[in-house]
């Protein structure tokens, strides 16, 4: 590939994390606040952030180990929090033809909401290569690890974020990514269920169960209403062929 | 404080496994069907959605009309003009409303 779509990729790929990253420094910060405020040690603060990557599951966890339940629980939770990761894995992994194994695998490790979205976003786009994808990941990771560690230093400090609208970044972030989805088939009746079945598990069974029955339930819908294939069932998926 | 450590990393390889195992367990099975093809291609919008539903409505009229703006300025509009927007009225609906 050319050194300039290379650069290109690089270029967007800093660039399309620009708005993710205002929102991941103050979650991460109080996550680093947080956590040592539970009893973590700085190290093991640091530990959970560099190798689980994962901040929902991540304060479920510190919430978990001050409650001295047997550690396969503790796992457990974990696991199930983010089991949503299977399907992102699953959809995501078809637009990776371009990397490499050793490329994929670190891939998996960096595959966090955002950067599951943006990748889908791009690979309908103009097809996902590692360049785009490394750049973007490189700077919600470093983000992250330092805005914890800062949090975990100076956490008394923080204050009210809320004024600034910065907690609520991230969901009109992934609602602006749905919605450029909109021409894929079925696109209407696996947003209506998807919320539905959401809102009826969140309020039931609570969170995080919401996500994982939300999403099934669209994907099975999105299943029935499949139609054989004729060329263009598919809708901007067929682009990065 | 040893055993904290391990947990931790069971915790990372548990997410690790969630990570890469939708992908391993796809290309084990070679071609799939037109039905789960559909259902793969809808998983951004099907999770994404489940992800920001409660959102829309746990929180003050505020929050849900400002994702009510940047979804629709989303259909018109680029990606960054649309989280703008959402925020922008966020932000100001807030200050009004309190």
């Amino acid at each position: 590939m050319s050194e300039i779509s290379r650069l290109s990729d690089l270029r967007d790929g800093v660039k399309d994390a620009a708005p993710v990253l205002v929102a991941v420094a103050p979650f991460s910060a109080v996550f680093g606040a947080v956590a040592i405020e539970q009893g973590l040690s700085f190290q093991e603060m640091l530990l959970a952030c560099l190798t689980i990557y994962a901040v929902a599951s991540q304060y479920v966890m510190v919430e978990l180990l001050g409650q001295n339940l047997p550690a396969w629980s503790v796992v457990l939770s974990v696991f199930a929090i983010n089991f949503r990761h299977v399907l992102y894995s699953a959809s995501i992994g078809r637009s990776m033809a371009r990397f490499s194994a050793a490329q994929k695998a670190a891939a998996f490790f960096l595959l966090v909401d955002p950067q599951y979205a943006a990748s889908e976003a791009r690979a309908a786009r103009s097809g996902l290569r590692p360049a785009y994808y490394f750049a973007y990941a490189a700077c919600v990771y470093v983000t992250w690890i330092a805005t914890a560690s800062l949090g975990g230093l100076f956490g008394s400090l923080i204050e009210n974020v809320e004024r600034y609208g910065v907690d609520f970044i991230l969901p009109i972030y992934f609602t602006g990514l749905v919605v450029g989805f909109h021409t894929r088939p079925g696109f209407l009746p696996v947003l209506v269920i998807s919320a539905g079945v959401s809102l009826a598990a969140y309020f039931s069974l609570g969170t995080p169960w919401h996500i994982t029955l939300g999403g099934l339930a669209g994907l099975v819908l999105a299943a029935v209403l499949a139609r054989p294939e004729n060329e263009g069932v598919e809708g901007g998926e067929k682009l990065n062929a | 404080m040893h055993e904290t450590a391990l947990i931790i990393l069971a915790c990372a390889a548990a997410t690790y496994l969630t990570r890469v195992g939708g992908h391993l367990v796809l290309s084990r099975l070679g071609e799939i069907n037109y039905r789960a093809r559909a259902a793969l291609s809808s998983v951004p919008t099907a999770v994404l959605t489940a992800l920001v539903a409660p959102y829309v409505v746990t929180n003050g009229s505020a929050e849900a009309v400002a994702i009510l703006v940047a979804g629709l300025a989303a259909l018109r509009t680029s990606l960054m003009v649309s989280v703008a927007a959402g925020l922008a009225v966020l932000v100001a609906l807030r200050a009004l409303l309190f």
